[in-house]
């Protein structure tokens, strides 16, 4: 008897929660305009609270609360997050509370400027953001700060809590205006939905209960409206896409393409195309470990089988065909830059959309954008919470969403190829059609055929190291060797170079990889025409080595690392440039107060301290050659 | 136009199952040398169903291992290796061979050091011995502080060791799973699930978990205010102490030396979740599932022990 009223009691509890939805939030603001509080209040009234934890808040309130022992909910949120005085306050913390409507998972997040990407990562998987605005104060830097990342991240509805009312007698004209303040700067931020309501998160006016000090205000009660709003998913207009996570072979009589469903609705029968490829075929089943669907929705799990066999791998998106995504390989974009080093034009990153990851640069930072005024400033790089509209272009063609229509396809990460730091968050725009336009024109006498001519195996040769280490007296003497050997050599020196094609350069970190980058493509032309190329640079940047090196095909990429010393190259300074550094009067000069990274996997090592600068380049030729012998 | 109530089947439940088998296929997929921890409790009981679900038809790709520090309930091996044969998963069994040379148990040697040794020391180890690249593990945000500002693809070092002041941003449902050698990845499936929905979910779904959560007559001795099951003749008896048989069940499972029983009825699933409820959402709310409001006072009181 009491199994069978338990087994109706939660089947009937459990039928109720099957169409509870679920609502992701992240609450805006600083300790100071009440977050904590309106949260531990929602845990309170939304009956979260253990006994235990209520005595122990009583106990609290009397001894340490600022609220003449009344219940003081802020020591509640801030007793769940002791480890703040250990540091870890930088980070969004989850928490959890529901009612019988709606589930709600909270993202509560610092307010602090330094700690914007964390903010971001709350922000990108969130429905509705609470910003909270204490009623004395109004709007300040941090509103719109926090706005500015809700919207860039897509989030269309605001929940405008002016707090503390009960600190400025609920007078609805201060409300009133606080409001229409923030009203005005949605629009120019283009938040969609806001409703504002006028609470204290102290006295519980407006929070679960309609507050009788503020008759004036008929909306919502902040509770019921969490409860109730409608989010519009984005992407309903689109068609179905799903991108490929794995691809399930159990057996040969198997294969099935799993993934989640990004947009769009698919059945059985449909024609489908997998891109950036092209193949097309039909949706034979839907398959789920609960049985085949006869018809998947966005946030599905599922596994798709076709009717024919397809060359279809991961990262692909399978797409309906009626309006399948563009693919492109450059775009312009927004982009939060999360890393302490900053971001350099031209500098290859890891980029992840979807369930594809693709090697990229940003190729121009159009302007950055004053997260706290939205001004629009020059920009040469990106620094650490800075947002910038920038051009990127990837090395494979990729399908795509603008963000705003499909934050599944359209939202990805840079990733940063030595550290495997999540470096960036981007919001794709739109297809740069210059990609379109500008086709790979076909020429008929290729690289074998321009090489075949010379006798030779065209390649580049990278001299790498300080000012001073002898890359140039090496590269020198090794141009003159294979010369004499009947090799068509070109010798391109750092020095020389700036003279001409790079005389608009200066020594930044974005000018050096520029730099580095140029010179890396004319080596790759010249290769191209069938010369052994000799390129003497500083290069000190592990990632412009690398790009450079990714250019090439595999075997004709010789790194040289020359390496000498800093101090010895400081005693040779043959061009005094060490003595003008140390005095101050030459900025960014390697190895004094700009970095040189060491080659990890430089081909060739040169060691010149104890060797002769002929027996070194013999060692560089032995290397170049080792393949003819 | 659409309400979120309605979408992708609508119930956060299932919003929650979807997004748990997105973050293993992208273990799958990424990582070279994966594996799932499995402690036999009911989140394992939970991760296990959901990496069988999320490579349906094909076998779980990833092997399953459990770090068995010898003093777990008897019952809990006997289900660990039932559950491992029934669903065909690799089952890897690490016990930390120097804890076990040493004699290491919690009556010699205390909790503190039983639980460094043949839990913390032997899970690295056995991540060192065997070169995996990400451990899947179970852990939810709702459990603990700390947990409630973890990532789910959350970095360590070659050392194991997690920074919490500065872990990689994650955005979406886009993981950073790129490591160098040596360092590797916790992840956390069930991260936005809370102990409610565990319970619910399993439930629904109909998972199988040790009997050992619900309410059964079991040989106990009270131990500072706290009742432990005498599973084996391991257990030294004080002088004058005898088990006694007492109706109880565990919330959670460990070492059955250091896992405190319950008094409880709760001899089914139903029972459970609505002890459950009752004392998470408190008898003065008649809400949903209230009605056996006078038991769970009781219930509460005791649970305050843990």
């Amino acid at each position: 008897m009491a199994t069978d009223s338990a087994t109706a009691a939660i089947d009937a509890y459990l039928r109720q929660h099957e169409t509870k939805g679920l609502l992701r939030l992240i609450t805006c603001g600083s300790v100071d305009d009440g977050k904590s509080t309106l949260l531990g209040r929602l845990l309170y009234d939304t009956k979260l609270l253990f006994d235990d934890q209520l005595s122990a808040l009583e106990g609290d309130s009397q001894r340490h609360g600022t609220q003449n022992g009344e219940l003081d909910f802020a020591l509640l949120v801030d007793g769940l997050s002791a480890e703040r005085e250990q540091g870890i306050t930088i980070d969004v913390a989850y928490r959890f509370f529901g009612t019988d409507r709606r589930k709600f998972i909270v993202a509560d997040c610092p307010g602090h400027e330094q700690y914007t990407r964390n903010m971001a990562t709350g922000a990108s998987t969130a429905d509705l953001a609470v910003v909270l605005v204490d009623a004395r104060k109004g709007l300040l830097t941090q509103t719109r700060r926090h706005s500015y990342i809700c919207a860039l991240l897509g989030i269309r509805h605001v929940l405008l809590a002016v707090n503390k009312m009960d600190l400025v007698d609920y007078a609805e004209d201060v409300f009133a205006d606080i409001e229409a303040g923030y009203r005005e700067l949605a629009d120019q931020l283009g938040i969609a939905q806001v409703t504002a309501i006028p609470v204290s998160a102290l006295k519980g006016d407006n929070v679960s209960t309609r507050s009788d000090a503020m008759a004036w205000h008929d909306g919502p009660t902040l509770l019921e409206h969490l409860e109730t709003v409608e989010i519009e998913r984005p992407a309903q207009t689109l068609g179905f896409r799903m991108p490929v996570q794995w691809v399930c072979r159990p057996d040969q009589n198997f294969r099935g393409y799993a993934g989640q469903v990004a947009a769009g609705t698919i059945r059985p029968g449909d024609e489908v195309v997998a891109l950036p490829g092209g193949a097309r075929s039909r949706i034979a089943r839907i398959v789920t470990a609960d049985g085949d669907l006869d018809v998947a929705q966005p946030g599905d799990a599922i596994t798709l089988t076709l009717e024919d066999e397809r060359d279809i791998s991961r990262g692909d998106v399978i797409a309906g065909t009626a309006s399948p995504p563009q693919v492109a390989d450059q775009f312009a974009a927004h982009l939060l830059w999360m890393d302490g080093h900053a971001l350099l034009p031209g500098r290859p990153y890891w980029l992840k959309i979807g369930t594809r990851t693709v090697s990229a640069q940003v190729t121009e930072i159009k302007h950055k954008i004053d997260v706290n005024t939205q001004d629009h400033l020059a920009a040469k790089r990106l620094e650490l919470n800075e947002v910038g509209y920038i051009n990127v272009s990837v090395d494979h063609a990729i399908p795509f969403e603008a963000y705003a229509d499909c934050h599944e396809l359209g939202g990805f990460i840079l990733i940063d190829r030595q550290t495997n730091a999540t470096v960036a968050a981007g919001a794709l725009d739109f297809a740069l059609r210059r990609a379109d336009n500008i086709h790979w024109q076909h020429i008929d006498v290729d690289r074998e055929a321009r090489a075949r001519i010379k006798g030779q195996h065209p390649a580049c040769l990278w001299f790498t190291g300080l000012s001073g280490s002898g890359k140039s007296t090496v590269a020198n003497l090794v141009e003159k060797r294979l010369h004499a050997m009947g090799y068509h050599t070109i010798l391109l020196d750092g020095d020389n170079v700036r003279h001409g094609l790079n005389r608009d350069l200066g020594f930044t970190d974005e000018d050096r990889v520029e730099n580095i980058r140029r010179v890396a493509e004319v080596a790759k032309l010249m290769t191209d025409a069938g010369l052994i190329v000799l390129v003497s640079f500083i290069s000190p940047f592990r990632s412009e080595r690398q790009m450079a090196r990714a250019l090439f095909d595999a075997g004709d990429f010789h790194e040289v690392f020359v390496d000498t010393p800093l101090a010895i190259c400081e005693r040779r300074d043959p061009k005094g440039l060490y003595a003008k550094a140390r005095a101050g009067e030459l900025k960014n000069f390697t190895g004094i107060d700009s970095p040189y990274e060491l080659p990890e996997h430089a081909e060739v090592h040169l060691h010149t301290a104890d060797t002769a600068p002929d027996v070194l380049a013999q060692q560089v030729i032995e290397e170049l050659l080792k393949d003819e012998a | 136009m659409t309400d979120i109530d309605t979408l992708a089947r609508g119930s956060h439940l299932k919003r929650l199952e979807a997004e748990s088998i997105h973050i293993m296929r992208e273990v799958a997929a990424e990582f070279a040398n994966p594996v799932m921890l499995y402690s036999v409790g009911k989140d394992s009981s939970v991760l296990l169903h959901l990496l069988q679900k999320a490579f349906h038809p094909a076998p779980p790709p990833i092997p399953l291992m459990h770090v068995d520090t010898t003093w777990k309930f008897r019952e809990m091996i006997a289900f660990r290796d039932r559950r491992a044969r029934e669903t065909g998963a690799r089952l890897i069994v690490h016990t930390n061979p120097d804890g076990l040379r040493d004699g290491v148990g919690p009556f010699t040697h205390g909790s503190a050091v039983h639980t460094d040794i043949m839990k913390t020391q032997a899970l690295k180890q056995a991540l060192d011995q065997y070169k995996f690249d990400a451990a899947i593990g179970g852990a939810r945000r709702d459990e603990e502080k700390s947990r409630a500002k973890e990532r789910v693809f959350s970095f360590r070092n070659a050392q194991h060791r997690w920074d919490p002041k500065n872990q990689r941003p994650e955005l979406w449902n886009l993981y950073n799973a790129r490591i160098r050698k040596g360092e590797s990845v916790r992840v956390f499936p069930l991260s936005n699930w809370t102990e409610l929905d565990i319970w619910l979910y399993i439930y629904r779904e109909n998972i199988e978990v040790p009997s050992l959560y619900l309410a059964a007559e079991r040989p106990v001795v009270e131990r500072d205010g706290t009742l432990i099951m005498v599973d084996d003749d391991r257990m030294p008896l004080e002088d004058g102490e005898t088990p006694q048989m007492r109706t109880v069940r565990f919330r959670t499972l460990g070492c059955y030396p250091l896992t405190g029983a319950i008094e409880s009825g709760a001899d089914t699933l139903p029972k459970v979740i609505q002890e459950m409820l009752v004392a998470t959402t408190s008898e003065r709310q008649g809400r949903v599932i209230d009605k056996d409001a006078g038991a769970s006072m009781e219930q509460k009181k005791q649970e305050g022990y843990f």
